[in-house]
Parts: structure tokens; sequence; C-alpha cells
């Protein structure tokens, strides 16, 4: 199969189950982390055009805090943890125990970055072993890089290697969200997994629906 | 009373033109480059996003013209001239190409500086002046062109909204 080959409905189903294994992992150590119920799971896996992968983080100009890496191996492709800067500043603030901490700080203090980068350390590191081990393929992330800015700007950064191939781009979008009592969502963040081209095929031949 | 004024929107890898009373803009310029060339007179421009150097880089059998600086800038002109602009009235203004993240293979970390490069490159092979740019750095960039007055109105997340 090349990269031109149409991408079938039962490939993009198999990407989302896959993907409801990784997501299930990852919010078991977010919650354990936060020590707070975080409900993780793939809405859907769509082959989109980039304009709607950035209305699907919330629209182009819409300003989150954004968590990058790239995963290495026999796959590659991009990972993104993308927070509302509310939501940003409710993790992180938890997660340091200091209120007063806001994203709109500039410079970011240390501390929050270090913590959102540590945050998608966990977050991708429980998603990518479950991915590993399901598919049997040695999967790791880079170190993660974080930007606070407009979700256009930095979600177009991990199209780069995609564009070259093609003007779609084959999403496993998961969603993040955090119940509180009164059944208001205090978090709702999104975590996309983007292969490159190339990985399609050892993705798909590695679950035997190739 | 004044009219409503439309803006015309322009998404990735996309490009098109704006005449008065128009405007006409993109959003969330990260590593991409945003180029507008216009016509002072006839006050009429183009704007185009690009998001990749050159169309070289393209592994697919069809290409998207408006993806790549070199084929992009090309397109728009192709498009200005069909709207009865003579090249030689064009100029341009360019915003964009900054590095987001520090980190990934070289080519992909420095691919904002590159795209610039590769804009530059294309606009002086056709004798296309840049009268004003605001490339680089680290931030993303929202941009809007206004054909009645040629002002490019930047707006960054923390810089607030300048022009040139």
């Amino acid at each position: 199969m090349n990269t031109n080959n149409p991408i079938t409905d039962m490939h993009l189903d198999v990407l989302k189950e896959i993907g409801n294994i990784g997501a299930a992992h990852a919010a078991t150590s977010l919650s354990q982390l936060l020590g707070r119920k975080i409900d993780m799971h793939v809405p859907n896996v769509r082959l989109v055009s980039f304009d709607d992968m950035f209305e699907m983080a919330g629209g182009s100009e819409k300003i989150v805090a954004g968590i990058y890496l790239r995963i290495e191996g026999d796959l590659s492709g991009s990972m993104f943890f993308v927070l509302p800067i509310e939501s940003a500043n409710h993790f992180i603030q938890r997660l340091i125990g200091d209120e007063s901490f806001h994203f709109n700080q500039h410079p970011i203090p240390e501390m929050g970055v270090s913590a959102m980068q540590e945050l998608g350390n966990i977050l991708s590191g429980s998603y990518l072993s479950a991915l590993s081990d399901f598919t049997g393929l040695n999967i790791y992330p880079t170190v993660p890089s974080l930007s606070v800015d407009m979700v256009g700007a930095i979600v177009s950064f991990g199209l780069i290697e995609v564009s070259q191939y093609s003007d779609e781009v084959i999403v496993i979008n998961t969603r993040i969200q955090e119940e509180d009592e009164d059944g208001s969502s205090s978090v709702d963040g999104h975590f996309f997994l983007m292969p490159d081209p190339p990985s399609y095929l050892t993705i798909f031949r590695s679950l035997g629906v190739l | 009373m004044q009219a409503l004024k439309q803006v015309v929107r322009v998404g990735i890898a996309d490009l098109n033109i704006a005449k008065v009373p128009e405007t006409i803009r993109t959003s969330g310029l990260g590593s991409c480059v945003g180029v507008v060339l216009y016509d002072e007179k006839k006050k009429i421009a183009g704007l185009l996003h690009v998001m990749l150097p050159d169309s070289s880089l393209g592994k697919s059998d069809k290409i998207n013209m408006a993806k790549f600086a070199d084929t992009g800038i090309y397109a728009l002109m192709e498009a200005l001239k069909a709207e009865g602009v003579r090249p030689l009235a064009l100029k341009a203004k360019i915003a964009g190409g900054a590095q987001m993240f520090q980190f990934g293979s070289s080519d992909t970390t420095r691919i904002g500086p590159r795209n610039v490069e590769a804009v530059k490159k294309e606009l002086s092979r056709l004798s296309i002046p840049i009268v004003a740019e605001d490339t680089g750095g680290s931030s993303g960039r929202t941009i809007e062109f206004d054909p009645a007055t040629s002002i490019l109105s930047i707006r960054t997340v923390n810089a607030g909204t300048h022009e040139i």
C-alpha cells in the first residue's frame, strides 16, 4: 500500500481501537497523578484537512498550552497534548500546589513549564507503552516541548512531515475530561496522535489489517 | 455609515484575493509564512499561507501549489494577473516563519527560517520588492491586510497588535 491509497473506515476503526487502549492507560496515570478521576477516550479517528485539524483543537486562533513531542522507533509521528489556557492553569495549579500560577505570565514560571512537560511525559509514556504492547512495535517518545500560543501556530509544526505527502492527516483524537462534583467539566483538553504517512503501513501490518 | 467590512479568510496551504472594501486575513501562522502581494493603485491584494519552502519536498503525485513557497507565489501572481494586475506593480509584505519549538530533526526545527528564505528567494527571482516584513522569533501570528491602506496588521499572543 502506498500512502496515496485510500484509507478505509475499517482502517480508521482499528486506529480508534488502539487509540482507546492508549487513552485508558494514560487516563489511569493522569488520575493517579492528580488524585482525581480523569476520563480519556477517543471520540473519533478521522482523515481531515489541516484547517479541520485546527478546528478539532479549538480553532486556529485559540490560545492553548501545547506540548509537542515526536515519536520514534518502528513508527514515526507527532503527538500533541493541547489544553485551553484555563484547563492548563487548573491542572498545573493542582499539580504544583500553587493557586497563583498562571500561563499568561510572561515568561512562564519555570516550575509550571517543568510540570507541564512532565505531564506530557507521563501521558505520552503511558499511551505509547500501551500502543507498543498491543502492536509489538518499538515506540518511544522524544523529550516534550511546551509552547503557549495559537492552535494554528503550534499544531501546524506537527503537520510539516505529513504535509510533504498529503493535504490531509489521520488524527487519532483523544478527549481529556475531568468531571467536578457538580458535573461541570473543569478540564477539557485533547491529545492528538498523527503518525507520519510512511508509518500507516507499519501500523496496519502490525495489526494484521493490511 | 461605514459599510461592514468583508474579511476574506485564507486557510493553511491556501491562497485568495481581496479587493477594496474587503480585507484579507490568515490566522495562526507559526513556522508558516504569510505572503501578501498587492497593487497599491488598484487596491487589490492576494494572500498566500506557505507551509513548506520548496515543491521538491512534495512526495505525492498531485501537488497543492499554495503549500510551497516557490509554486505558491507563482500561483498567487497568476491569480492577480487574471484580475488585471501587472506583475511590475506588485509589492510584497511578509510575516511568519517562527520557530515554535526548539527540538526535532534539524530540518523540521528550522522550517520557519527556511520558509522565509525560500519566500524571499522567489520574490527576488520575480523582482517583487519586499516593502515590510515581520519574520522569525518564536511566536505565532495572525495577520490581516487592508488593500485600501496597504497596511498589514499583525497580532501575537504576547505583544498585541502592530502594523507594518
